[in-house]
């Protein structure tokens, strides 16, 4: 188990000259002992070229990978001890189930009783038990899946577990439970798990943290609660969240916040640098009021969508769009009507060139 | 589905015709007089005689033929045993990306495409003992070397023909089995620590089983025929210690004109070909399908 350090930058092309040529910008960033983290990020971002730099299967084109402050920048997955499980399963066709979860045990040369008993574990966790004995060729693609999340997890002295989409072929169900199980594991272990996801629900429900990435830039590292209240960017903003925060375009000055023809007062204990920001409001805060309250704005409601658990409300004003998120019970006005809408709170974010101000 | 509204429409035979003919004509009818000549006794072109199943019966007791049929199996084994670990070598050294493995594999490919006959003689001239590159060399190395002499010598050349000849077969089919691994299985075999050994045995040869089956196939039918270069390099000599089943049934038929022998022969030769293929497949597909079905108990 290993603390990783990164401070590093990845191109897959010779003499990167701009941004858009690396695949990971450069990025300083610490994995501790023992955490559970999510990679999150669309497709491209860079999280899966991350997990290789971390694993040892590709070498950064600059900087330096460090576990527990021993530099590992040139050694092998094999000399970091690290274990990593990929999106499609892969498992050896011509081995048992029990002989795939040992092979890794088998080529560090554990002994038999060693590996009798972790094989064992593993299977009980992964209720693979029934199968043991069987040849993996065959099986289904969850059970296939399910062998290659054992054969990461089965190494009882690994530095870091990293996960490369590993559910991403599993059917609905089962994924919640395996990932239920992978957090139990992490809880039992005390493993360090890394998992790269582009599902944020995974993301959230897996990790303390989770790292937002997006074009090779890593955009905040925290908590789930955190990504949610204080996105540090509007991408994050953007992409935690169903739907996604709302933002609007305002001016700031002395008088107040002025949002098109309106001035609204800014949340009290507040100072907010002059100019032109971005207020974003998740669709959760975005709450209906009474007329006139200040920091309410009035909208048309454009659209009613009882999703069951909530109610989800498209309205508009002044030609922007903006999603509220109602309580279930919440009184709905029909499309056409006016609402007042809570936009300025404790809840609102202030972004001055997509980053958040403070 | 039932068959109650399919329609009856017999005029679909007609459309079979043309694949019936066709085939009667490049397969049915010559097999057909193959047998005719089997079972007769031609003296002169106006006289001829039915025997029934005498050649037949005359052939399978003829000792020449014991001894043609136990080389050619020697033969085909040895090829076997030869060109497959040597193919799979080849394929495991070749380059997988970039332009050498382009280069690569335009020079393996180079010797399948020399035509047979010419084949035989490139190795008639490299092997002679007075000219040739080859057998010069082992002559000066002090190796009394001489495939026209020593039986063993003209073996060990035959084989080494065929397996300069056709290795490079086995080792692109192998090459096209280990291409199509993903590159996952490498990574996860990085991460498992597998050395490389394990890699070759876990992950690369159960991969190329497909392959290699057709390579098995290929190799064994096609030298089980071998006929043009040995025919080239040795007429089947020194003796007869070169006479494979194909030169055999040829000095049966063209060269003792013995058309009702080699007539029996033929179609006995053909059936064992097909026997020994069906057992061949059958038992490899066994293989292939074994742990599924292990798997699914």
């Amino acid at each position: 188990m290993a603390r990783i350090d990164l401070d590093l930058a990845h191109a897959y092309k010779h003499g990167p000259t701009h941004d858009g040529d690396f695949a990971l910008l450069p990025l300083k960033m610490t994995f501790e002992d023992g955490g559970a983290y999510a990679l999150l990020g669309p497709s491209g971002c860079g999280k899966t070229t991350m997990l290789n730099i971390m694993s040892g299967l590709l070498a950064p084109s600059q900087g330096t990978v460090h576990f527990d402050g021993r530099d590992v920048t040139r050694t092998t997955p094999q000399q970091r001890n690290i274990a990593q499980v990929f999106q499609f399963p892969v498992i050896y066709d011509s081995m048992t189930v029990a002989e795939n979860l040992g092979f890794p045990l088998r080529n560090r040369r554990f002994s038999k009783e060693v590996i009798r008993k972790r094989v064992g574990d593993i299977a009980e966790m992964l209720e693979l038990s029934a199968i043991l004995q069987q040849k993996a060729a065959g099986l289904t693609v969850d059970a296939r899946q399910k062998i290659s999340l054992g054969r990461g997890l089965v190494r009882p002295d690994v530095s870091a577990v990293l996960f490369d989409e590993p559910l991403t072929v599993i059917d609905p169900l089962l994924k919640w439970q395996l990932r239920r199980k992978l957090k139990q594991i992490h809880r039992e272990l005390k493993l360090t798990l890394i998992y790269v996801t582009h599902d944020q629900v995974e993301a959230l429900t897996f990790a303390d943290q989770v790292l937002v990435m997006t074009r090779g830039r890593s955009v905040q590292l925290g908590a789930p609660e955190a990504l949610f209240e204080r996105p540090s960017h509007t991408f994050v903003g953007h992409f935690i969240g169903s739907p996604g925060m709302n933002f609007l375009p305002v001016q700031v000055d002395g008088s107040g916040i002025h949002l098109g023809e309106m001035c609204l007062a800014a949340p009290p204990g507040r100072v907010l640098p002059h100019g032109a920001l971005k207020l974003g409001i998740r669709p959760e805060y975005l709450g209906l009021v009474a007329a006139h309250t200040p920091g309410a704005v009035a909208m048309t409601v454009s659209r009613v969508h009882d999703v069951g658990t909530h109610i989800l409300l498209s309205v508009g004003f002044a030609g922007h769009a903006l999603k509220a998120r109602l309580d279930a019970d919440a009184v709905v006005n029909a499309p056409g009507d006016t609402v007042w809408l809570q936009v300025v709170s404790e809840h609102s974010c202030f972004y001055k060139d997509e980053e958040l101000v403070p | 589905m039932s068959t109650l509204n399919k329609p009856v429409n017999q005029r679909a035979w007609l459309l079979v015709l043309p694949v019936l003919i066709c085939v009667a004509f490049s397969a049915i009818l010559p097999l057909m007089t193959v047998v005719n000549y089997s079972v007769q006794d031609i003296i002169s072109p106006d006289r001829r005689v039915f025997v029934g199943t005498e050649w037949f019966a005359a052939i399978m007791r003829d000792p020449e033929l014991h001894g043609a049929l136990g080389r050619q199996l020697i033969f085909s084994l040895a090829v076997l045993a030869v060109e497959l670990p040597l193919g799979i070598l080849l394929a495991l050294a070749m380059p997988a990306h970039g332009w050498k493995s382009s280069v690569v594999l335009v020079l393996v490919s180079l010797s399948l495409l020399i035509p047979w006959n010419v084949v035989g003689t490139i190795w008639q001239i490299f092997a002679r003992s007075d000219i040739g590159l080859m057998g010069a060399f082992l002559q000066w190395m002090g190796i009394d070397y001489s495939y026209t002499g020593n039986a063993v010598h003209a073996w060990f050349t035959v084989l080494l023909m065929d397996v300069w000849h056709w290795t490079p077969l086995v080792g692109l089919l192998a090459y096209a089995g280990l291409r199509s691994i993903p590159d996952a299985f490498y990574q996860a075999a990085a991460i498992d620590s597998a050395s490389k050994f394990a890699v070759f045995r876990y992950i690369q040869l159960p991969k190329m089983r497909a392959v290699l089956m057709i390579a098995v196939l290929l190799r064994f039918m096609d030298s089980f025929m071998i006929y043009t270069e040995p025919f080239v390099l040795t007429g089947g000599g020194p003796g007869n210690a070169t006479t494979f089943l194909s030169q055999f049934l040829t000095q049966k038929a063209v060269g003792q004109f013995d058309l009702g022998p080699a007539a029996a022969f033929s179609l006995i030769y053909f059936l064992i070909i097909l026997l020994l293929c069906f057992i061949l497949y059958n038992g490899m597909q066994r293989v292939g399908t074994q742990e599924v079905a292990v798997a699914r108990d």
